[in-house]
């Protein structure tokens, strides 16, 4: 799945066919909706369904939504919500198990019941934290078979991002705002006065084919250019920078750089930042029974690295301070990552930052973190 | 992912509450090979799963000996099954100790407490190839005589004179006619000839530190120690995120590391 460089053009009036021949092609279509005062993902069948007119201001722990001056079905940036919950669910049944007449048990894998998904609007970003995640579920040795199932019958459509968020930083994570490949389909929302459409780049043959359902025509280039000038835009409103030039090293020499401390004061450990983040893959397993003791089942759950929980071993918490938990997650993003995956653990998508509830910005904590490294 | 039935054969109290079980397949789909220092992820029905360390013989095929402390809900279950019970297992996991790569050296096992249950399958492998090995000398320090685990063993072992047994206790009564001091004391005065020596340490962490920088100190480099790290972990696949330590996942990359791959993260806290 790359970019072919092959363009066309599908109008705002034409999008819906887009969807029913998704829905026709058997998945059940995923992507933003506006509910409880943010965009957040769901089940989206309609394009009135999309939060047409709407966008939102986003800052260190603000999130407002407020109204567009135009019609714009996409003209925002990234909610709460990301894919993960639906390729690598909150929570989800692993197994279940019998006991046997003779004492011993039989243990059955799940099945998962899940049409495949159609992702709707996957930014960039966020694309590429569906290509993180893939490193850490689909390895070679120990695929998880409901993350690898998943993904292996999703259907991703891009929509690239024509403004960006104050919180976005995905040009110096190299992520965006410009998806290059991984799709199946790439689109760009162009409004240009009264002409409003959808500048579509299929990315692989069932992007080709799906296309093929619907009514389109060949991209001119002052379409393409249209388009490219979207995400030029996004790329000029890019609200925050990070210079992650040797930040693994850099962190690695600052396991005690006096800014852990001050994050021990700020810092709630509310885990809201693992959570919305859409790279984040912790979790913790509950081995339940029914009351009988004979039907025993195993759950996964999201977890964070910001709870008590998650380091205990018998005598105590490995990681009993808010400044090392803090540590290990910004460490891990962006540097040990880079050690057990060959990639950041960070995209650039800016959810930590806006669903902090104190503010907390990654970026700023980096630049500190430099400024203050002792010689 | 999903565990394979292992029926126990035999479970028997090692110290108080401590327990030692052997276990073999129930049925097809259950493997009972390993590597000395790896561990299973052991199930008990219903209750939960909990990494354990083999601690048995490597060469004994078709069966698996563990010894497990009871220190919280799914150990406390394990503790307690009976004989004819079904548990299951997922494994074997994990790094081995470097037993092959010591091969023509000298070797000194270094036990803290039931760290010596992980150690117990290299002992083994290393009295199997005995000649293949310089001196062997294996250095256990526990709480009090009382919680001394494997004391038959450690007799035979003394007594067959192939491996050198020295047992230290942190505190005993006045009946008690061995060494009372820390493990690292059992060091001191001890001939190590740095160039040739391997190490496998295995105990609370602080004993692994405390042991790794007295072997620094008579010379023994960095990449010739090795210690078994414990950390909390539920998937044992590199994929339930909690057995980090720094870079490494304990359940992959662990447990046994050479310690100049951890020496940074020893002197860094709460890592
Ligand atoms: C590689 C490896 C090898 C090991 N080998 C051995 C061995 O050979 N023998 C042996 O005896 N042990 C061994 N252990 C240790 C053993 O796995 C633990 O003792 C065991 O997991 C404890 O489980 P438990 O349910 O009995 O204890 P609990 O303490 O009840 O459970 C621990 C789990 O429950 C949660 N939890 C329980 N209580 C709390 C609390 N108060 N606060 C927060 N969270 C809590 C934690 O999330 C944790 O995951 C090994 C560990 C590792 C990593
Ligand atoms: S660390 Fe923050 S900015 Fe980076 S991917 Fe996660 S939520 Fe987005
Ligand atoms: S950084 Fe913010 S969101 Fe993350 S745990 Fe701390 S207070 Fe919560």
């Amino acid at each position: 799945m790359a970019n072919t460089g092959k363009a066309f053009i599908v109008s705002r009036g034409e999008l819906q066919s887009l969807f029913d021949a998704v829905i026709a092609r058997g998945f059940m279509p995923v992507g933003p909706i506006v509910r409880d005062g943010a965009i957040v993902y769901d089940e989206l069948r309609h394009v009135q369904d999309l939060p047409e007119g709407w966008t939102e201001d986003q800052d260190a722990g603000t999130y407002r939504l407020k109204r567009r001056d135009d019609k714009a079905l996409f003209g925002f940036n990234n909610g709460p919500h990301s894919w993960k919950q639906y390729l690598f669910p909150p929570r989800s049944k692993l197994w279940q198990g019998e006991k046997t007449e003779d004492g011993g048990f039989t243990v059955e894998e799940a099945e998962d019941t899940e049409k495949p998904f159609a992702f709707i609007g996957v930014r960039a970003c966020d694309l590429h934290a569906i290509q993180v995640q893939d490193k850490v579920f689909m390895s070679d040795r120990h695929p998880d078979p409901l993350y690898a199932g998943r993904r292996g019958k999703a259907l991703v459509i891009v929509v690239n991002c024509g403004q960006a968020a104050t919180t976005c930083f995905c040009t110096s994570m190299n992520t965006g705002p410009r998806a290059q490949g991984g799709f199946d389909l790439a689109l760009t929302e162009v409004l240009d006065g009264d002409d409003h459409y959808f500048v579509a780049e299929p990315g692989s043959t069932a992007g080709f084919s799906l296309l093929a359902e619907v009514p389109h025509t060949e991209a001119d280039k002052d379409n393409v250019a249209a388009a490219l000038e979207c995400t030029a835009r996004a790329e000029q409103q890019m609200g925050r920078k990070i210079d992650v030039s040797g930040v693994k090293e850099l962190l690695y020499r600052n396991y005690d750089n006096e800014r852990w401390d001050a994050l021990e004061k700020r810092c709630l450990a509310c885990g809201n930042c693992t959570m919305a983040c859409p790279t984040c893959f912790c979790s913790k397993v509950e081995d339940v029974t029914d009351l009988t003791g004979d039907h025993a089942e195993r759950w996964r759950e999201w977890d964070s690295c910001f709870t008590m929980d998650f380091s205990y071993i018998h005598g105590g918490s490995v990681r009993p301070t808010t400044r090392s938990r803090y540590r290990q997650w910004l460490v891990h993003k962006l540097a040990t990552w880079q050690d057990q995956f060959a990639t950041s653990g960070c995209v650039g998508c800016g959810r930590c930052i806006t669903w902090c509830p104190v503010g907390i910005d990654l970026t700023e904590e980096v630049r500190l973190i430099r400024e203050r490294e002792k010689d | 992912m999903r565990p394979h039935p292992f029926r126990v054969l035999d479970i028997a109290e090692e110290i108080p509450g401590c327990m030692t079980m052997r276990v073999a397949p129930d049925g097809a789909g259950g493997d009972a090979a390993f590597a000395p220092g790896q561990f299973y992820m052991v199930y008990v029905f219903g209750h939960g799963e909990v990494p354990i360390s083999v601690s048995g013989d490597p060469v004994k095929s078709g069966e698996l000996t563990f010894t497990v402390m009871a220190v919280g809900s799914v150990t406390q279950a394990l503790c307690a099954v009976k004989p004819g019970a079904v548990i299951g297992l997922r494994g074997p996991f994990g790094s081995a100790w470097p037993v092959e790569a010591a091969k023509g050296r000298d070797v000194i096992v270094m036990a803290g407490g039931l760290g010596l249950a992980p150690l117990r399958p290299s002992i083994y492998r290393l009295l199997h190839d005995r000649n293949d090995y310089g001196d062997i000398a294996l250095l256990y320090g526990t709480r009090q005589p009382d919680r001394i685990v494997f004391p038959q063993e450690l007799a035979d072992w003394r007594d067959e004179a192939l491996i050198d047994v020295d047992v230290t206790v942190d505190t005993a009564g006045r009946d008690w006619p061995g060494k009372v001091g820390v493990v690292t004391e059992l060091l001191k005065g001890r001939d190590v000839d740095p160039g040739r020596t391997s190490a496998l340490i295995c105990g609370p962490e602080i004993m692994m530190r405390f042991s790794a920088y007295a072997l620094l100190d008579r010379g023994v480099a960095a990449e010739n120690i090795h210690v078994s790290m414990e950390r909390n972990m539920k998937c044992a696949v590199k994929m339930c995120g909690r057995c980090q330590y720094g870079p490494f996942f304990v359940c992959a990359d662990g447990p046994v590391f050479a310690f100049d791959r951890v020496q940074r993260l020893f002197r860094t806290r709460d890592v």
